[in-house]
């Protein structure tokens, strides 16, 4: 299929589920993290769970190439970042693609959040070539690494095989999802 | 009103599997800096340029979308791109999804403020725009550090057993939960 019209329909399906599910609701994204409503949390963990699960699934069975997956390199930048990012999220409830989601619903707060995420790219952008020779860009644990054996990449556990690992994580995922407490009186 | 966790994980799961499985894990934070560069390369338009013997054929002036063989340089001098084209598709899921919510009569169609900030510091939307402000800038430039965000890092990391998606996801949840109970205190625990 045209890449472009790929492009369409799976950004729509994501904005679409991200928005159906909660997580372009800056009060859902803050009750999680004040740990008051756990409805998204299960979600989340849940759609971790099941896309690794069928990923690894699709990847025994050779349904999938794993020429299809791209795993990011750790270094001391994912650790300051991560923090960043979490105190960012906290504040304003928003995170890069659920402020897209929610300013595509029609969120005011959500427009400003992109912009304000647009500057703070831009400083990024700006910075790299300062930031770039730093500890904060040193590879750790190898780079690319992953915990089971995934594709080309190297793995900590060399348990094999590894997908059969990676499947019970995912569904370990899925029970830690389903065992966190709470129904949210805002389902349906 | 939203989907329940069932049925909303085994969505969100469908979709971060389809999305590999057609092409390559989600991501969206690039894009922001994809985003600068348009509006940059627009008033300079030295910053980015061809040249045959870059890697990706396109080469600038700037660090960052000089990296990886002009990787970046090239998707602002080619904004019609799967990546970019996907994030802009997103605003397009983001109002189906409202415009297809049933919502309760009388109730607003979105709500500009949300309910924790209001029962925290009262109705004020200039306080609120500036946290949202603030947050953005924080959030990008800590994803554009840690090359990733909640999609890329979290999501599609922890999907394929990545050591940074977890890692990631630690180091966020251990400052976003404080920095939450921390401004967010008091404000109850109801999600009306």
């Amino acid at each position: 299929m045209n890449s472009i019209l790929l492009a369409i329909l799976l950004g729509t399906l994501f904005g679409f589920v991200l928005q159906r599910i909660g997580a372009a609701d800056p009060d859902k994204i803050i009750n999680m993290l004040r740990l008051k409503d756990f409805h998204l949390m299960k979600t989340i963990l849940t759609g971790i769970g099941v896309s690794s699960v069928l990923l690894f699934a699709a990847m025994a069975t050779g349904l999938l190439d794993s020429g299809h997956l791209s795993v990011k390199s750790m270094y001391w930048g994912v650790v300051i970042g991560g923090i960043l990012l979490g105190t960012g999220w906290a504040i304003s409830g928003f995170c890069p693609g659920t402020g897209v989601v929610a300013a595509g619903s029609g969120r005011i707060d959500a427009l400003i959040f992109l912009l304000g995420g647009l500057v703070g790219a831009g400083l990024y952008t700006l910075m790299f070539g300062v930031l770039k020779s730093t500890f904060l860009m040193q590879p750790l644990y190898g780079g690319k690494t992953t915990l089971v054996q995934t594709g080309e990449y190297q793995a900590v556990l060399t348990t094999s095989p590894g997908w059969a690992v990676a499947i019970a994580i995912g569904i370990a995922l899925i029970g830690i999802g389903a065992a966190l407490p709470g129904n949210s009186r805002n389902e349906a | 009103m939203y989907w329940n966790w069932k049925k909303g994980g085994v969505m969100l799961g469908l979709t971060f599997f389809l999305a590999v499985a057609s092409i390559k894990p989600i991501g969206v934070s690039t894009q922001f800096v994809i985003a600068d560069g348009i509006i940059a390369a627009a008033l300079d338009p030295t910053l980015v340029q061809k040249d045959e013997k870059a890697k990706s054929g396109y080469t600038s002036t700037n660090a960052y979308l000089n990296k990886s063989g002009g990787k970046y340089a090239k998707s602002v001098a080619k904004p019609m791109n799967y990546s970019f084209v996907f994030v802009l598709s997103m605003f397009l899921g983001g109002l189906l999804g409202r415009l297809l919510t049933k919502k309760k009569p009388g109730s607003p169609v979105v709500r500009q403020i949300p309910g924790v900030h209001t029962r925290r510091f009262g109705n004020k939307f200039i306080l609120r725009y500036s946290l949202t402000f603030i947050g953005g800038v924080i959030v990008l430039w800590g994803a554009r550090l840690a090359g990733g965000c909640t999609s890329g890092h979290m999501m599609s990391g922890i999907m394929q057993t990545s050591i940074s998606g977890y890692i990631f996801a630690v180091a966020a949840f251990l400052a976003a939960i404080p920095t939450a109970l921390l401004i967010y205190k008091n404000s109850g625990s109801r999600n009306e």
